[in-house]
């Protein structure tokens, strides 16, 4: 069992933990991720690492519930424990290796955040911050009470820029468009960007940054089982090759990303995870008899 | 008294009752069916089928024994050779091995060694029998990555000999292929894989479940960090193959690790479990082995209707003669001597077809089977709404990747001699289909066994 030692909102839908997991904090760099189990019958789920402490042995993790397994997680508290936590997966962050860091710090660095995806953005900006590179950060979220680590990341990045698309906090408007303001009427000049956040955001994002030529890095979190390479669910093509995500990835070169076809298979179980969601909502009501899914036979 | 020459036939839950259940297929022996089919049995001193076996059971002295109805002393005398029979007994290709070499198959049918295993480990078990743990420990350590058949045998087998042994393992539950691969129809998880996974426990062997060597700890750090003295690398052949055709990353489109995972271990046939599973009404599965047949067979209890396609003829299907046989009589339509050559989408990236090719058998290849080669113009379209991918499985980079000193083959196994398991690394062992690629529960033993004999011969000769 994996101890919560922590647990709360961070905002809105947005759940922060802070779990004990001594091996996984003793190996990990920013970038990877972890696969949660919360009990016997509960899903595996990949969650990017937010957070680590090695002396402590935590990460920490950050999630939205979207299907039956993560919306059960959010009922944990500080005390209660997850049956199976198991990491680090995937690559870390290019930027985040010591081998890199000579070419790192010759760099212009730009991080494009939004929603839930901001967390994993922070151990990397936190990372360079540690290893003497300060990071520019756009964070953009729906509207100011969902803008979240805004503190955190203030101490650890260059210029931090806020965006809500409703303008209540901020900027106004998508992250796109403070991307074209810094660069073209900002006199903003980056070799390198890393969008974290819903694959609608990054597809955006690297359509703008691709005018400028500016290489993008996404973070991927496309549907897996297993973690390890073995199933192949998480495959998404990048340029004209089949990778697997939770191996090659789960960041990869936003511009050879197909998202059009990401986005559909992300949708692969929608309506599976749609009905577990709303049978552990309401029971077995649920079955109100539409005569679509056959549950009421 | 039953035909000498035929085996006492053995029990099964009806073709059209287990195609809607996910219940063992194979209802096994009772005593009196054992101990008749035992009793033809001829016991031949120089055993051929001993021979046969990878792990070369003391086959004519079990039978022996159970033809006299001591049962307690037949489990003894496999329980020399084989920690996990009651899997072997189910999921071995006894017809090319043990049963494949039996005297009695020449004239008419070989004994049925398979189902004389299963019946006495599961009568061991049911009656409470367990391998005694070594009474003296030598205190030294050694680590089994990996608790599938060739890393709990390996396991098993050291811990015998006194071992200090822990196995990691990466997923949340032990047994590796035997609860992710290997459906409950044909290998029931809590009676019997979970029980040879206590059977192993009770020899004093730890298990961690959840540490993925190469990311959590790499096995260096094992040995300088951690202090295990030899490590095992039974770590599997992970990965699935790709046909490399298009469509195949469409919505649909499946590998069978994937599809068995989601059943198997994450158990998505049962209510009760969150694990969502696509319900196809038309399934392809592409490929003609025992995993084609696992996958086939869990797609129609999950109410489809199943194709199999497979490029070559029936002659040459690599699955287990009973699995093929199983699988025609709950209904799956082989589509034999068909390649796919494109998978087709809809709008929204759904399959909804699949173009193959007919083939027909040209001359013999590097395997010895004949090639099959494509009829030109004869392609059609099936109407199907899921496709799994069932073209094998190729070891996981992952630890070669992260070892210093660990060679490789030009396939990712890891090299690992034959009679030892040693690899190029000091302390360092392998085997099973991390060594070989994908092959059998029962080979993957074998090495497993192999290796801690390696291990012991290392361990005791270092000083």
């Amino acid at each position: 069992m994996y101890k919560i030692l922590k647990a709360g909102k961070l905002a809105g839908n947005i759940y922060e933990m802070v779990v004990e997991a001594p091996r996984v904090a003793k190996h990990c760099l920013p970038g990877q991720f972890v696969i949660v189990k919360m009990d016997e019958v509960g899903e595996r789920i990949p969650l990017t690492i937010c957070d680590y402490d090695r002396e402590a042995g935590t990460i920490t993790i950050v999630f939205q519930p979207i299907g039956a397994s993560t919306e059960k997680f959010t009922k944990l508290q500080a005390g209660d424990a997850f049956r199976d936590f198991v990491g680090p997966l995937g690559q870390p962050s290019e930027l985040c290796v010591e081998e890199n860091l000579e070419e790192t710090k010759k760099k212009k660095i730009l991080f494009v955040a939004g929603g839930v995806g901001t967390a994993p953005v922070y151990p990397q900006v936190k990372w360079l911050h540690e290893h003497g590179v300060a990071a520019d950060v756009i964070i953009g979220a729906k509207t100011k009470e969902l803008v979240i680590l805004e503190d955190k990341f203030a101490k650890v990045c260059g210029n931090l820029y806020i965006t809500t698309d409703d303008g209540s906090y901020g900027r106004s408007g998508m992250v796109t468009k403070v991307i074209d303001d810094l660069i073209t009427n900002e006199g903003k000049t980056y070799d390198h960007c890393v969008s974290i956040g819903p694959m609608i955001m990054m597809k955006f994002c690297c359509l703008t940054t691709k005018k400028y030529n500016l290489p993008t890095i996404v973070s991927m979190n496309p549907i897996m089982v297993d973690g390890t390479g073995m199933c192949g669910a998480c495959r998404v093509m990048v340029g004209d090759e089949v990778k697997f995500a939770c191996v090659d990835g789960p960041e990869f070169d936003g511009h050879a990303i197909d998202f059009d076809a990401a986005m559909k298979r992300q949708a692969m179980y929608k309506t599976e995870e749609g009905r577990a969601l709303l049978k552990l909502r309401e029971g077995d009501t649920h079955h109100g008899g539409c005569g679509n899914c056959g549950g009421d036979k | 008294m039953g035909d000498v020459l035929k085996k006492v036939p053995v029990r099964e839950q009806e073709p059209k009752v287990r195609a809607t259940n996910f219940d063992e297929v194979c209802l096994g022996y009772n005593k009196e069916e054992a101990m008749e089919e035992a009793s033809r049995c001829i016991n031949c001193k120089n055993a051929k089928c001993v021979t046969g076996c990878p792990v070369n059971i003391n086959i004519p002295g079990f039978i022996a024994q159970v033809k006299e109805g001591n049962f307690e002393e037949a489990y003894k005398v496999i329980s020399e050779s084989s920690a996990l029979p009651a899997i072997c007994g189910r999921v071995c290709p006894q017809e090319s091995q043990c049963e494949g070499k039996c005297i009695r198959g020449i004239k008419g049918e070989s004994i049925s060694i398979g189902k004389l295993e299963r019946f006495v480990a599961d009568w061991a078990r049911e009656n409470g029998i367990k391998p005694a743990a070594p009474t003296e420990k030598n205190g030294k350590k050694v680590a089994v990555i990996g608790s599938g058949p060739s890393g709990l045998t390996c396991a098993g087998d050291l811990a015998k000999l006194g071992y200090d042994v822990t196995i990691f393992e990466a997923l949340h539950e032990p047994g590796g292929v035997l609860v992710y691969g290997i459906p409950e129809f044909r290998l029931p998880k809590l009676d019997v894989v979970a029980k040879e996974v206590e059977n192993v426990k009770a020899l004093g062997v730890k298990i961690e479940t959840n540490v993925i060597i190469g990311r959590s700890i790499t096995i260096d750090e094992l040995m300088d960090e951690e202090g295990f003295e030899a490590v095992f690398i039974g770590s599997g052949a992970g990965l699935p193959m790709f046909m490399g055709i298009p469509g195949e990353t469409a919505k649909g489109v499946f590998s069978a690790n994937e599809y068995l995972t989601r059943n198997n271990l994450m158990k998505a046939f049962r209510d009760d479990y969150d694990t969502p599973i696509v319900r196809g009404k038309k399934v392809a599965v592409v490929g003609g082995g025992n995993v084609a047949m696992d996958a086939a067979r869990t797609a129609l209890r999950l109410g489809a209707e199943v194709h199999i396609v497979y490029r070559r003829s029936e002659a040459e299907l690599p699955a287990r003669v009973e699995e093929v046989h199983h699988a025609k009589e709950e209904g799956i339509i082989f589509d034999l001597l068909t390649n796919p050559k494109e998978i087709l989408v809809d709008e929204n990236d759904a399959v909804k077809g699949m173009t193959c090719i007919r083939m027909e058998l040209g001359e013999p290849d590097a395997s010895g089977r004949r090639r099959p080669v494509e009829i030109p113009g004869s392609e059609f379209t099936l109407d199907v709404d899921t496709v799994i991918m069932s073209l094998g499985t190729s070891p996981n980079p992952l630890i070669s990747s992260t070892t210093i000193g660990l060679d490789t083959n030009k396939r990712k196994c890891i090299i690992a001699e034959e009679e030892t398991g040693k690899t190029s690394k000091d302390g360092v062992y392998a085997g099973g289909d991390a060594v070989t690629g994908a092959a059998t529960v029962i080979l993957a033993m074998g090495a497993g066994k192999t290796a801690a004999k390696g291990i012991h011969e290392f361990l005791s000769n270092k000083q």
